[in-house]
């Protein structure tokens, strides 16, 4: 059997012709049925055309366009507050996503790291405190990266030391730790005041924090960490890291370096929180260490857990959710008892769907829709 | 072994005994009362961190709600204090409000997801966020201190060097070695005890033995929240009470279990001397950096002892 058609057996798409078996693995090894439904299949056709092809389906292209034209009909506020807020925080959730449900390690520092970024670009770039350093942005943007990513592998490589639940409690005290650092740092941190006024910069002449631009940008951020998610979790990587999430010490037997792809996992982690961090100072346009406090750090597992855990969208999902729920709290409940109502909403998603809104879905399409299988069969048993 | 283990004291103890050879000539009676102050604090932490690592090794449960419950049991101390000012009611009324608080939790949540510990975290995580902010509604955010009893009230006088130092401050220390030996005597010289230590060795045998381990896990989580909130109450006095403080004893119970090894009480007492000594000390002689010293032994036990000083493997 081709490579080609092992890979398109083994994905399970709208296009796959064995759609209609519940699992896509016998069908590998059976002969495909002849007429398969991809015109492009032995064409001469670019191999992007096939990839796009294979992996998009209607429900693609109708979310793509709805992003694209909704910053154009809703309001600025709601473009810049609600969709770009939501789409930074989803982007860091995203991190705790692919560490959590491919890696099974669930850190509570990802917004410390994402808070690494924004402070690393408080610090080097320009802002109203005195300490900035005020170097231009293509060297403050990559530098920023790479000191995040450099401290999530240190994080994880510490972490790492210790399995399962510990992980949880070594990555808190980590984050709470950052916290202390710069709360009580009047050096470097400026403590609790933090930095004010720091802006993206005016690139190509846009003003990157009016609302559409910023809601562009954090897009393509956002869009660019999903996709990088679904690529990396099909890659050997993710799966080796799928596979250490299953069983440590059948993968330590088969010759896989595990505490090396843990600290990977991290490090990629990281450089996605890392992102997601830069755009909510943007946003935020400051940092103080209230950003980075145990409410933050909960609130992306919040996030994270709300939507589901199961697949990259679950981050999203849950951001916008949790976004919506901070905004008009006010309207549902006092303004001041928002951390009982998103305490109230986690509880309830915990006690009762722990995949989140993700598995709350899958359940009520089992049960009142068509059948079909809705999370992928590589991750049903997580 | 003998070799390294010589060369890993002589380059952490050197540089210590450096520092408090020079603090000591320097000025003698800052380093001796910050030592005393460290204890002290150290004694609350062990009060609070040894509830945690209590159920942490007999259910592998990590109760990140044992922050909201130490603020919880100050809260309900305070509250008994000022109505009926019997300081002693109200240590007894924290503690019972606290143990109640967490048997409440163990019963009605956590039984029901046994085995599942990261669900478990989870609920406790969602707890907290839910007690928190219920206790920030009620008591609002401002800073609640309490009372001192009036026999522990005003400062112990005429001590040689440090000259005088609160009494209250000071019996936080005999509140520490109390609780310590408290738990030692529960742990190795009762029935009660001997279950407990059993279970965090291997629970399925206890429960085959025919011990109902229900029970022992909801008198065990009862104890350990109960310990939260009793510290809480005394606490309360020392550090004031305002909502954040649950988050700082959380990380304060983390630190210590994580330095001193999960589930033992021991280990929990040894984290807890090491953390306030890192802590009070920083916060004497580098103020800026203090949480550092605490980052820094923490990264240390890790990397070298990533159990915890008395950790076992499991």
């Amino acid at each position: 059997m081709s490579a080609a058609r092992w890979r398109r057996a083994m994905s399970p798409g709208a296009t796959l012709p064995a759609a209609a078996a519940p699992r896509p693995a016998p069908a590998a090894r059976m002969p495909l049925p002849a007429a398969a439904p991809d015109p492009y299949a032995d064409s001469g056709a670019p191999r992007w055309l096939k990839f796009l092809w294979r992996h998009l389906s209607a429900r693609h292209v109708v979310v793509a366009a709805f992003l694209l034209v909704f910053p154009f009909v809703a309001t600025p506020f709601i473009t810049f507050q609600i969709a770009g807020q939501a789409l930074a925080l989803g982007l860091i959730a995203l991190s705790l996503t692919f560490l959590g449900g491919y890696g099974g390690m669930i850190s509570l520092a990802q917004l410390t790291i994402g808070g690494i970024a924004g402070y690393a670009v408080s610090i080097l770039g320009t802002s109203a405190t005195e300490l900035s350093l005020g170097w231009p942005w293509w060297v403050v943007i990559p530098f920023a990266l790479v000191i995040a990513t450099a401290c999530a592998a240190l994080i994880g490589w510490l972490s790492v030391r210790t399995e399962g639940i510990y992980t949880i409690m070594i990555t808190l005290a980590f984050g709470v730790a950052f916290y202390y650092l710069a709360l009580q740092n009047y050096t470097i941190f400026n403590g609790f005041q933090g930095f004010q006024k720091v802006y993206p910069p005016t690139v190509l002449g846009v003003d990157w924090r009016s609302p559409v631009p910023f809601y562009f940008l954090a897009l393509a951020c956002a869009l660019a960490g999903y996709c990088f998610v679904k690529w990396l979790v099909r890659a050997p990587f993710g799966v080796a890291l799928q596979g250490i999430r299953d069983n440590p010490r059948r993968m330590e037997a088969l010759g896989f370096h595990v505490v090396a792809h843990r600290v990977a996992a991290y490090a990629v982690a990281g450089l996605m929180a890392a992102v997601g961090g830069i755009l909510l100072v943007w946003y935020n346009g400051l940092i103080t260490p209230n950003s980075v406090n145990t409410g933050w750090l909960i609130n992306i597992l919040v996030i994270a857990v709300l939507g589901g855990m199961r697949h990259p969208i679950g981050a999203f999902i849950g951001a916008v959710v949790f976004v919506l729920l901070q905004t008009f709290a006010i309207d549902l409940i006092d303004r001041e008892r928002f951390n009982l109502l998103i305490g109230g909403v986690f509880l309830a998603i915990v006690l009762f769907s722990p995949d989140g809104l993700l598995g709350l879905w899958a359940k009520l399409r089992s049960r009142f829709g068509p059948d079909q299988v809705t999370t992928s069969p590589l991750r049903r048993q997580a | 072994m003998s070799r390294k283990a010589l060369w890993a004291w002589l380059l952490i103890g050197g540089p210590l005994a450096v520092f408090s050879a020079w603090a000591l000539v320097d000025n003698t009676r800052l380093y001796l009362v910050t030592l005393l102050n460290s204890l002290t604090l150290a004694s609350l932490y062990f009060i609070v961190a040894s509830g945690f690592t209590l159920v942490f090794g007999l259910m592998r449960n990590v109760n990140l709600a044992h922050g909201s419950l130490y603020l919880l049991g100050g809260y309900i101390g305070f509250t008994i204090a000022e109505k009926t000012g019997w300081w002693l009611i109200a240590v007894a009324g924290g503690f019972l409000a606290a143990a109640v608080a967490g048997l409440l939790i163990q019963v009605l949540l956590l039984r029901h997801m046994q085995g599942q510990e990261l669900r478990q975290t989870m609920v406790t995580i969602g707890l907290s966020i839910v007690i928190a902010d219920i206790l920030l509604w009620i008591f609002t955010g401002q800073v609640h201190q309490m009372e001192a009893p009036e026999w522990l009230q005003g400062p112990i006088r005429d001590i040689p060097v440090i000259r005088a130092y609160s009494a209250y401050r000071l019996s936080l220390l005999g509140f520490g070695i109390a609780i310590g030996v408290f738990l030692w005597w529960l742990l190795n010289r009762t029935k009660v005890g001997a279950m407990i230590r059993a279970g965090v060795d291997d629970r399925a045998m206890l429960s085959a033995a025919g011990v109902n381990v229900n029970l022992v896990f909801a008198v065990t989580f009862m104890l350990g929240a109960g310990l939260a909130g009793f510290g809480g109450v005394i606490g309360a006095v020392e550090l004031s009470m305002v909502p954040g403080e649950d988050t700082r004893l959380l990380l304060a119970s983390l630190i210590v279990v994580i330095v001193g090894g999960m589930g033992s009480v021991v280990g929990a007492a040894i984290g807890a001397v090491i953390l306030g000594l890192a802590e009070t000390y920083g916060l004497a002689y580098a103020p800026t950096y203090s949480v550092v010293f605490t980052f820094v032994i923490l990264i240390l036990v890790l990397a070298f002892r990533p159990r915890g000083i008395m950790g076992r493997s499991t």
